[in-house]
């Protein structure tokens, strides 16, 4: 009987547990893990911050019945990999023997490195024991200060003035996210923040955080203020937790190296989801995608390959739909101007292939309330972001993915008249049909 | 049992000739749609699935279409009606 070793509890860990579970009915699966919570929609975190839905409402199959995968559950932290003699040591449970193994260990929060960073009060937003911990300070809590500039920086916004907590907003650069939004796009986040009172700092950093008997006092910033508060969040990007493949030797970069079978370069081990940087044969690039639903494709095509079948992993158009203060966002392909110099670890809920923009021109249409910026390439549309009315994201998506020959009218797509994605619509209909209503 | 439908509602339409469609690969399992749905159907599942939701109890009121934070549901038109003039 095979031995099948997980490491990490999250959407991709799960998900391979799950199609290792139909592919090989007897086969004996573990999953390890040091989050005490096991799975649970990590995403969905922001959505329990702001009082949307209970705790248990992150938790997918609790519901006794609906889901038995009959998978072992290991609590415990794995402190080290043994490729040559096929083993993991675990704090909890000793050494574990694997037959195959998969790395889904995914990525942490990157903590801030400022005089001041270990005082009571600092708290991130990484997984279910950070959220409680956020939602136990709110009742002595009247002001934050949060920083970074992705989506996780902004979830903490939204999540915190639902809670009733008065938030300064501390961005580096001239607007919010940068790398990805334009000038106005961002715009329209902005004003909706400031709208609901929160108070935005461009051009700001942190320097230093002031404490008062080991307690969050308040912050002093590059501008030279000292905003008095009581709590600090941050959110200034995630790291893949790649620890445990170099202390064994497998080949990392950014994250763990794998082909796109996901294999990494010691045998019988494979890495998916956020700790893992895919090789992409057509483009030469490996990258990195922090993403919910690419994470589960990922866990499914690596215990394909575990169980003995050929599966390539196809990077399909890394897409996220976010909620971005109010304003429904959907991020489509290669759309960002270029890697933010002073960025160095990846954002949750984003793709390092957003930030890869090939030399095109963008069309842009819309209001205050709506948002399209289409990429256009030579003969296909590469990228897009559709904020505010969702209408035109599927078929978007659905024309970058299958590759839809656009030159018929690229010239119209290039006028960024006010009807652009009227436009895109009507000729989707032409080419595919829309049965929706 | 009556439900309170105002005459201008788009719903009132959707309920004899609609179902709620997921499209998975924005769904981050949140689970809003379930948690707001009026008689408890489990909405998650069917998007986890990626399947339509096919629970004869659906009352196509558009709740978990509206509150879905990622876009992740629409209405489709059923089948069962095609030919039939509206």
């Amino acid at each position: 009987m095979t031995r099948y070793v997980i490491i990490g509890t999250g959407i991709t860990g799960f998900a391979a547990a799950e199609t290792l579970r139909t592919l090989d009915p007897v086969a004996e699966i573990l999953l390890v893990s040091d989050d005490p919570h096991g799975f649970y929609s990590r995403p969905g975190l922001a959505y329990y911050l702001s009082g949307e839905i209970p705790e248990k409402q992150l938790f997918l199959f609790s519901k006794k019945g609906k889901l038995n995968l009959g998978v072992q559950y290991v609590k415990g932290l794995v402190t080290s990999l043994n490729p040559s003699s096929h083993t993991i040591e675990t704090n909890t449970s000793g050494e574990l023997g694997y037959d195959r193994l998969l790395l889904a260990t995914g990525a942490s929060g990157v903590p801030l490195e400022v005089p001041g960073a270990n005082l009571k009060g600092l708290v991130k937003l990484d997984d279910l024991e950070d959220t409680r911990k956020i939602l136990s300070m709110v009742k002595n809590t009247k002001t934050a200060v949060v920083v970074g500039g992705g989506v996780v920086a902004v979830e903490l916004v939204e999540g915190l003035i639902a809670q009733g907590i008065k938030v300064h907003y501390l961005l580096r650069g001239k607007w919010f996210w940068p790398n990805v939004l334009g000038e106005i796009e961002s715009g329209m986040i902005e004003r909706y923040l400031t709208h609901d009172e929160v108070i935005l700092h461009h051009n700001t950093e942190i320097v230093e955080i002031i404490g008062k008997r080991g307690e969050v006092a308040g912050v002093l910033t590059s501008n030279g203020d000292v905003l008095r508060c009581d709590m600090v969040a941050v959110g200034i990007g995630v790291k893949a937790r790649t620890e445990l493949a170099q202390g064994a030797g497998l080949k990392t970069e950014r994250g763990v190296l794998v082909n796109e079978y996901l294999q990494t370069s010691a045998p019988d081990i494979f890495a998916a989801g956020d700790v893992a940087q895919i090789f992409d044969p057509v483009s030469g690039n490996a990258s990195i995608d922090n993403l919910w639903y690419p994470g589960r494709k990922q866990g499914r095509i690596a215990a394909f390959n575990m169980a003995g079948q050929r599966e390539i992993y196809q990077r399909t158009v890394a897409t996220n739909v976010l909620r971005l203060a109010g304003v429904m966002t959907t991020i489509i392909g290669a759309i960002g101007s270029g890697r933010d110099e002073g960025q160095v670890y990846t954002s949750r809920g984003s793709s390092e292939t957003w930030q890869q923009l090939p030399n095109t021109i963008a069309s842009e249409s819309g209001t205050d309330l709506s948002h399209l910026r289409l990429i256009v390439g030579e003969q296909k549309l590469l990228g897009a972001l559709v904020m505010g009315d969702q209408k035109i994201s599927r078929p978007i998506r659905d024309m970058i993915n299958s590759q839809v020959d656009i030159s018929p009218i690229r010239k119209q797509l290039m006028e960024s008249s006010p009807q652009l994605g009227q436009f895109v619509m009507d000729y989707w209909i032409k080419t595919k049909g829309g049965g929706e209503t | 049992m009556t439900f309170p439908l105002s005459s201008e509602s788009k719903h009132v339409k959707t309920l004899v000739t609609g179902h709620v469609v997921p499209e998975p690969e924005r769904c981050i399992q949140c689970g809003i749609c379930s948690f707001n749905c009026p008689i408890s159907i489990d909405v998650r599942y069917y998007a986890w699935l990626g399947e339509y939701v096919e629970d004869s109890y659906c009352l196509t009121c558009g709740e978990c279409v509206e509150r879905c934070p990622r876009g992740v549901l629409h209405f489709e038109k059923t089948e069962l009606f095609i030919g039939r003039k509206e």
